[in-house]
């Protein structure tokens, strides 16, 4: 079984929802990333979505969109995600690594080499936020081979029979965006959610996860009551930027701190 | 990426886009979840109207009362005589209202968006001309309009800057990456993902998300479509060859896809070779780039070898851009259409040609095609004509000009 899949059916089993924790690569240099994620690993994250930087990020807000500059100014890329990834994997084989980005470093890569690379690497999924089923097949294909989860995303304005069509080709988990938006906005409707998570539930037994929105322990529990994971990104990402010249230990450190109180928030249910 | 070359004699172009809005492996819709039922309303909307006698109408007369169309078809005579080769005409598209080709399309997609009820439209811009245009419609129609404009260019264009702001828009300096023209495109792209229930995105080229590229097309076939039949009329035969400038390219299609089944005619799309080719300082994607995926579509891009989008370079803020129309990627890959490069150097030449020789000041973005035209002349005969796309007028680069001349306007 995928990581992904034994993480969160251990989580359910145990009663818990999952923490999913967003952090750029090489935000805001290459020597904090590590440290970063094995700091979120100790604070109670259950799966290290890592954002592959991109020069045009179209889905995030201001503050993500300075993490994939900082990132992108220290030269980091697709390549060295992966190596930062492997390097992840000598100490850590049970964490699920989910890449998170966008569509044109993968297809430079080539769908082929990405899922073969990503796979030694270590990464469980990839989630690609410009890349809809439909102009996917290839690489849906390729790494279904190498037995990687693509995870779609499904959105409030996705209809209910378009719906049904990407949960029948899902795997691993749905990513559920919550609002209508960018990363980090701040109209998150909890009700709207609710009513949408309980629909996706009369279509698949997937684990759904939310994104988009989620600032802080208060809204993370909530969601929480009827998501089955939350994810946390602009929180983390901004105090990246805010401590953009400190060192890595600090900010590793900082990063984590933040999480704490999701942490025991969401475990409150 | 590679695309065996088809026979593009056999190719139906009329049949392009597919369904699913691809041109061969260009084109496409590759954009966040939460726009995918925009896109298929538009698209549902446009299958709808664009065969709509009313619909048609509506646009026809803002074409005729607003725009002024017909433009001319103009021998430039002096200029035929001193490249001393083909006849070459001008389609006058800088007579149009408000200076360019840009308002064909900004009519139809802001009839489109009074159709579709939203009362608020956004538009991205690079030199202002598309923003200038999007503006003026929406003034007409009374929506509220909102242009996100790089910060580098809100400097730059500080007269268009102006006058958008006059025709009641909200110009909205975007300052993350290069802070250009893609950078509003990303802008734009976030601003409809949150405002999708009630706005409109007006894209001002023949690139995004499908259906962008094909409506924006069929926009701008106008051009096309009456250059042909002035042609006939002027010359008794088809032209020889066409020549327009490819920025996204709208002009350039425009002008081209009315004649694409017509074998004789000859099509070359310039791009812009900035400081030159050969100094990875430009804006030629078709010529120097290789097929990747951005802002919505799979296309021709430049890039490098992580996938990231490079800082593009041209004198002319309207060609100043990574990546081009999936169509025109397509075009490329068949064959159907030659895509040269014009340098700064040559294209303000031909700026200051024309202008001289007769008496019209071109946009720096149209100056390209026109050094690419002077040089085909010569290669041709008199009996044979080209019919060069003049895109837009100078006036808005007068200050840039001025500027390289040491001249403070």
């Amino acid at each position: 079984m995928n990581r992904i899949s034994k993480r969160l059916s251990d989580l359910k089993a145990e009663g818990r929802k999952a923490l999913v924790t967003y952090i750029v690569n090489g935000d805001p240099n290459p020597d904090v990333t590590l440290l970063t994620m094995h700091k979120l690993v100790e604070k109670g994250a259950d799966i290290i979505e890592l954002g592959v930087p991109f020069s045009d990020p179209m889905a995030e807000g201001p503050v993500i969109q300075r993490g994939h500059e900082r990132a992108l100014a220290h030269k980091t890329s697709l390549r060295n995600t992966l190596a930062v990834v492997k390097s992840f994997r000598e100490t850590n084989q049970d964490t699920p690594v989910v890449l998170m980005g966008y569509a044109n470093p993968v297809e430079r890569m080539g769908a082929e080499v990405f899922a073969e690379n990503a796979k030694n690497a270590g990464v469980d999924g990839l989630l690609t936020v410009d890349l809809p089923p439909e102009e996917a097949p290839i690489l849906i294909d390729k790494l279904k081979t190498a037995e990687l989860e693509n995870i779609f995303l499904l959105a409030p304005t996705t209809p209910r029979e378009r719906a049904e069509k990407i949960v029948s080709m899902a795997s691993g988990f749905l990513y559920y965006v919550s609002l209508k938006g960018v990363t980090g906005a701040g109209h998150l409707n909890i009700a709207e959610v609710d009513q949408r998570i309980n629909e996706l539930r009369t279509m698949t037994d997937l684990p759904i996860c939310v994104g988009f929105g989620i600032k802080d322990g208060e809204s993370a529990k909530a969601i929480g009551k009827s998501a089955d994971g939350v994810v946390v990104g602009s929180l983390l990402v901004a105090k990246m930027g805010e401590l953009e010249n400190e060192s890595p230990e600090m900010i590793a450190q900082a990063v984590g701190d933040l999480i704490e109180p999701i942490r025991k928030a969401i475990d409150e249910q | 990426m590679s695309q065996a070359k088809v026979q593009s004699a056999n190719v139906d172009y009329a049949a392009f886009p597919d369904k699913t809005g691809h041109f061969g492996p260009y084109g496409g819709r590759f954009v966040s979840e939460t726009l995918i039922s925009a896109l298929d309303d538009l698209t549902e909307m446009y299958e709808r109207l664009k065969n709509d006698p009313e619909f048609l109408a509506e646009f026809d007369k803002d074409l005729a009362y607003f725009v002024g169309r017909p433009s001319p078809l103009y021998f430039a005579e002096r200029w035929s005589k001193n490249a001393g080769g083909a006849k070459i005409y001008l389609k006058r598209e800088d007579l149009n209202h408000t200076g360019a080709h840009k308002v064909n399309n900004t009519i139809g997609q802001a009839l489109l968006a009074k159709h579709s009820g939203k009362k608020r439209v956004i538009a991205e811009t690079g030199a202002g001309q598309h923003g200038v245009a999007t503006a003026t419609i929406a003034a007409r129609l009374g929506m509220e309009c909102i242009v996100y404009m790089g910060a580098e260019d809100v400097k730059r264009q500080a007269m268009n800057v102006y006058r958008m702001k006059l025709l009641g828009a909200e110009v909205i300096p975007v300052t993350s990456g290069s802070k250009t023209l893609k950078d509003a495109m990303n802008e734009a792209m976030r601003d409809w993902v949150t405002n999708v229930d009630n706005t409109f995105y007006i894209i001002g080229t023949v690139a995004g998300p499908h259906p962008y590229p094909q409506l924006v097309r069929d926009f701008q076939s106008i051009i096309g479509r009456e250059a042909r039949s002035q042609c006939l009329e002027l010359t008794g035969r088809l032209p020889d060859a066409l020549v327009a400038c490819v920025g996204g390219g709208s002009n350039a299609i425009g002008l081209f896809h009315p004649f694409l089944n017509d074998e004789t005619v000859a099509m070359y799309g310039v791009e812009a070779a900035g400081y030159g080719l050969e100094s990875g300082k430009h804006a030629a994607p078709l010529n120097e780039g290789i097929p990747g995926i951005l802002h919505g579509n799979r296309t021709y891009l430049m890039e490098d070898e992580d996938g990231q989008i490079i800082e593009t370079h041209s004198v002319s803020a309207g060609l100043d851009y990574p990546g081009v129309g999936p169509e025109h990627s397509w075009l490329k890959d068949l064959g159907r259409v030659h895509y040269g490069a014009i340098d700064d150097e040559e294209a303000l030449n031909a700026f200051r040609m024309l202008t001289r020789v007769e008496g019209i000041i071109p946009a720096l973005e149209s100056s390209h095609a026109i050094a690419y035209a002077d040089k085909l002349a010569r290669e041709m005969t008199p009996d044979q004509t080209i019919v060069v796309n003049l895109s837009g007028r100078g006036d808005k680069d007068i200050h840039t000009v001025a500027e390289i001349d040491g001249i403070v306007v």
